[in-house]
C-alpha cells in the first residue's frame, strides 16, 4: 500500500509534518502478540500437541509472522525488517530465560522435599540406595575442606603470577606466561582431574584423598585468580606506584604495601568467583577424592566425599530416594556458589561506590 | 600491557634519585642500599618462579598424560582413532577414540548451533535494546546461569529436559524424519538433548564475551548510522555486527571449547554407547570427556592409560580451538588500534 502511495511527487497538507511514513499504532505489538498467544492456545487444545514449550515457540512464530506482515503492509520492508529483528532479540532473551528459571524452579521444587534437619547431620553410612533417609554432612565436610585448602595454595601463586606479570614482566617469559595462562583458562576440568590421578594418585602412589581433589581444583582456580589478579593490578594508577618510589620505598614494599591494598577488593571478587567456579567441580573431584559413604575428616588420608559427587553418585541410579537426595543436594550446592556470586558481587559494588 | 613499558621504565629512573636522597626518611638511612637491592631481587625471584612454575604445571600435564597413555596404547590392539569399540579391559585390548570424538564434535555443534544466535541476541538485547539502568542487572541475571553447577544441569537434563524434550523430538521426527539426521526407531536421552544441555550451559559465556564488544563499538559509528536515517536493525547490521565480529567469532570459540571438555552434564544425559549414529534423536552416543568419567570406576592398569590416552586428545583438541579463539582476538586488537 506504502508503495502505491510513495510515487505521489506532491506532498499533500496532512502529511507535511509525517516525515517518518506511515507507522503501525503503538498497540499493535499488543494486540498481535494477545491474538498469536490466543491462536497458540486454540491450537494446542485442538491438535495433538503435548508439551507446554511448544504453545510459547507457536506463539513467538505467529507473532513473528503477523507483525512482519502488518508492518510490510503498512510500514515498508525496511520497518518490518526492523521490527522482526527487534522481535527476534526479545525472544532470544526470553529464551534464555527460560531455562535459568526452570533450573531453579525443579531445583527448588524438588530440593525442599528432602531439606531437613537430618539430611544436614547425617552421613550416608549404612545407607543403601534403596532406602530413605541420608544426608550430606560427609559431603559438605570434604567440599569445605577441598576447596579452603585449594584456595590456600592457589590465591597466593596466582597472586604472585600476576605480580609478575604486571609489575615486572617484560620480554618473552611473560608473553609466554600470559599465553599459558589462557591455555590453563580453556583446560576443561576433567583433564586437571586426569593429571592429579597419573602424577598424584598414580606415579607419586599418594592413593586417593581430599588432598589430591584440592591438587586438581589448584588446576583449575590459579589461571581465575591470575587473570582477575592481573585485570586489578593493572588498574592501579601508575602515580600510586611513582610516588612510592619518589618517598624512596623499594619497588617490592611498593607493591605489598600500596599496590595489591589498593587492588585488594576487586582481587577478593575474583578469589570468591573462582571459589564459587570450582565448589561446583564434579570431574576433577570424581578421578581424585574417589567418593565415600563415610565421614572421613582428614583431607590427607583414604577416600573422600564431596557435594558434587555426592549428586553425581545419587542422580546415576534409578530408585526415587536416590534422586531425591541427589535433588536436595543440588539445592544445597546451589544456595552456597549463590552466596558466594552475591557476596563477590556486592564486595565489588562496594568497591565500585568508593 | 600498555602501563608495562611506562612503569618498568620508572623501575630503573626514581630509584637511582631516590637512593641520592636517601638520608632524610628515617627508615632509609638504617636500610642500606644494598639491602633494599637484594629485598628486591628476592621479592622479584619469587615472583618470577611463580610465573615458571605455571609453565612447569603446564609441562607437567602433558607429560604425564603422555607418559600414562603410552603404556596403554602400545597394549592396543585397535586401531586408537579408528576403531569405535572401548574395551580396554579385556586382556587383549581393543579401544579407540572414534565414537567419542564423534560424539565431542556433535554434541559441541548442536550446542553451537543453537546458543550462538541466542547469546549474540542477548548481548544485543543487553547492548542495543535494554534501557542502560537495566542492562547491568540483566547482564547479571543472565551470569547466573554459569553459576549453575554443571552437575546440576546434569541432573537436570536426565530427570526434567529428557523427558520434556519427547514431544519435541517426536515431531521433529514426524516431520524432518525424511533427513538421516532426524530419523529415528525411538527417541530420548540423545545427542539433541545433550546438545541443547551444553548450549544452554555455554550461553552465559558467550552472552558475556559478545556484549563486551558490543559495547566497545564507537558511539560515534552508532549514531553516524542512525543519523543517516538508519533503522534501529540497519545500525546494528553496518555499524554495530561488523565491528563486533571478530569478537563473537572468538566467543564462540571459546564456548566450543567449553562444550567439548564438559563433563558430567553429558555424562549424566547420554547413555554411554560406542557407536557412530548419525540417528542424533536416539538415544546413544558418548563423548570423550563423558567416558571418562562413566568408564573410570571399572577400569584397570590399561583402562586407565586408555582414558588417559583419550583425555589427551581432548586437550590437544580444546587447546587448538582455544588457541584459534585467542589468535582472532590478537589479531583484532592490532588492526582496530584500540589502547583501551
Amino acid at each position: 500500500m506504502s508503495t502505491a502511495t510513495a510515487p505521489e511527487p506532491v506532498v499533500t497538507g496532512e502529511d507535511r509534518l509525517n516525515l517518518r511514513g506511515q507507522t503501525l499504532p503503538r498497540w499493535t505489538p499488543l494486540a498481535v502478540a494477545a491474538g498469536s498467544v490466543v491462536l497458540a492456545l486454540l491450537i494446542y487444545f485442538v491438535t495433538p500437541v503435548d508439551s507446554e514449550i511448544q504453545i510459547v515457540l507457536m506463539a513467538a512464530i505467529l507473532f513473528l509472522i503477523a507483525m512482519s506482515a502488518a508492518s510490510t503492509v503498512v510500514e515498508g520492508a525496511r520497518r518490518a525488517r526492523d521490527r522482526f529483528a527487534t522481535t527476534l532479540v526479545y525472544t532470544a532473551f526470553l529464551l534464555a530465560l527460560i531455562p535459568l528459571v526452570a533450573v531453579l524452579v525443579s531445583v527448588i521444587s524438588k530440593g525442599a522435599k528432602r531439606l531437613d534437619l537430618d539430611f544436614f547431620t547425617h552421613s550416608m553410612n549404612n545407607i543403601g540406595a534403596r532406602d530413605a533417609g541420608g544426608g550430606i554432612y560427609h559431603a559438605i565436610i570434604g567440599t569445605v575442606e577441598q576447596v579452603v585448602i585449594a584456595s590456600a595454595i592457589a590465591v597466593p601463586f596466582g597472586l604472585l603470577v600476576a605480580i609478575y606479570l604486571v609489575e615486572y614482566g617484560q620480554g618473552r617469559i611473560s608473553r609466554v606466561i600470559s599465553f599459558f595462562v589462557d591455555v590453563l583458562t580453556g583446560l576443561p576440568s576433567i583433564i586437571a582431574g586426569l593429571f592429579v590421578l597419573s602424577f598424584w594418585v598414580l606415579a607419586l602412589g599418594f592413593g586417593f584423598s581430599g588432598f589430591a581433589g584440592a591438587l586438581a581444583l589448584v588446576v583449575l582456580m590459579i589461571p581465575t585468580v591470575v587473570r582477575s589478579s592481573e585485570e586489578m593490578l593493572k588498574l592501579v594508577p601508575n602515580e600510586l606506584r611513582e610516588a612510592g618510589y619518589a618517598l624512596g620505598v623499594a619497588k617490592w614494599r611498593t607493591i605489598l604495601k600500596v599496590v595489591v591494598p589498593t587492588a585488594l577488593p576487586g582481587i577478593v571478587t575474583g578469589v570468591m568467583l573462582a571459589v564459587a567456579r570450582v565448589s561446583g567441580e564434579t570431574a576433577p573431584v570424581l578421578l581424585t577424592v574417589f567418593g565415600t559413604n563415610l565421614i572421613n575428616s582428614n583431607p590427607f588420608s583414604g577416600e573422600q566425599s564431596s557435594l558434587p559427587l555426592y549428586i553425581y553418585s545419587q542422580a546415576g541410579q534409578p530408585q526415587q530416594f536416590a534422586i531425591d537426595r541427589a535433588w536436595a543436594a543440588a539445592l544445597v550446592l546451589i544456595i552456597i556458589i549463590m552466596l558466594l556470586n552475591l557476596i563477590a558481587r556486592l564486595f565489588a559494588g562496594r568497591n565500585r561506590l568508593k | 600491557m600498555t602501563t608495562e613499558p611506562d612503569s618498568s621504565a620508572d623501575d630503573a629512573g626514581p630509584r637511582g634519585t631516590a637512593s641520592a636522597t636517601d638520608p632524610t626518611p628515617a627508615q632509609l638511612v638504617t636500610t642500606s642500599k644494598a639491602k633494599i637491592g637484594a629485598a628486591d631481587l628476592i621479592f622479584k625471584n619469587l615472583t618470577r618462579t611463580a610465573g615458571i612454575g605455571l609453565l612447569v604445571l603446564i609441562a607437567a600435564i602433558a607429560l604425564f598424560l603422555v607418559l600414562r597413555a603410552t603404556d596403554a596404547l602400545s597394549a592396543n590392539t585397535g586401531n586408537f582413532f579408528g576403531t569405535q569399540e572401548w574395551f580396554p579391559n579385556q586382556t587383549p585390548p581393543k579401544f579407540g577414540v572414534a565414537a567419542t570424538l564423534f560424539g565431542t564434535i556433535v554434541t559441541a555443534a548442536i550446542a553451537m548451533i543453537i546458543a550462538v544466535p541466542v547469546a549474540v541476541g542477548i548481548a544485543l538485547f543487553i547492548t542495543v535494546y535494554a534501557p542502560r539502568q537495566l542492562a547491568s542487572v540483566l547482564g547479571y541475571v543472565v551470569d547466573l546461569l554459569a553459576a549453575v553447577p554443571s552437575v546440576v544441569y546434569g541432573l537436570w537434563g536426565l530427570i526434567v529436559l529428557a523427558p520434556h524434550m519427547k514431544g519435541t523430538q517426536l515431531w521433529l521426527n514426524d516431520v524432518l524424519g525424511w533427513i538421516p539426521l532426524f530419523s529415528a526407531d525411538a527417541v530420548g536421552r540423545s545427542f539433541l538433548v545433550a546438545g541443547v544441555v551444553l548450549a544452554i550451559m555455554i550461553l552465559p559465556i558467550v552472552a558475556a564475551l559478545s556484549r563486551e564488544v558490543f559495547l566497545q563499538v564507537p558511539n560515534a559509528h552508532r549514531e553516524a548510522a542512525l543519523a543517516l536515517g538508519a533503522t534501529r536493525w540497519e545500525m546494528i547490521r553496518t555499524a554495530v555486527l561488523p565491528y563486533g565480529r571478530p569478537g563473537v567469532i572468538s566467543a564462540s570459540m571459546l564456548g566450543l571449547g567449553r562444550a567439548m571438555g564438559e563433563t558430567i552434564a553429558v555424562a549424566l544425559v547420554l547413555p554411554a554407547s560406542f557407536k557412530i549414529s548419525v540417528h542424533w534423536l536416539e538415544p546413544a552416543g558418548n563423548t570423550i570427556a563423558a567416558n571418562v568419567a562413566n568408564g573410570w570406576g571399572e577400569a584397570n592398569e590399561i583402562g586407565r592409560g586408555a582414558l588417559i590416552a583419550s583425555g589427551l586428545v581432548l586437550f590437544i583438541v580444546t587447546m587448538v580451538v582455544n588457541m584459534i579463539a585467542r589468535a582472532i582476538v590478537a589479531r583484532r586488537r592490532d588492526f582496530s588500534g584500540s589502547s583501551a
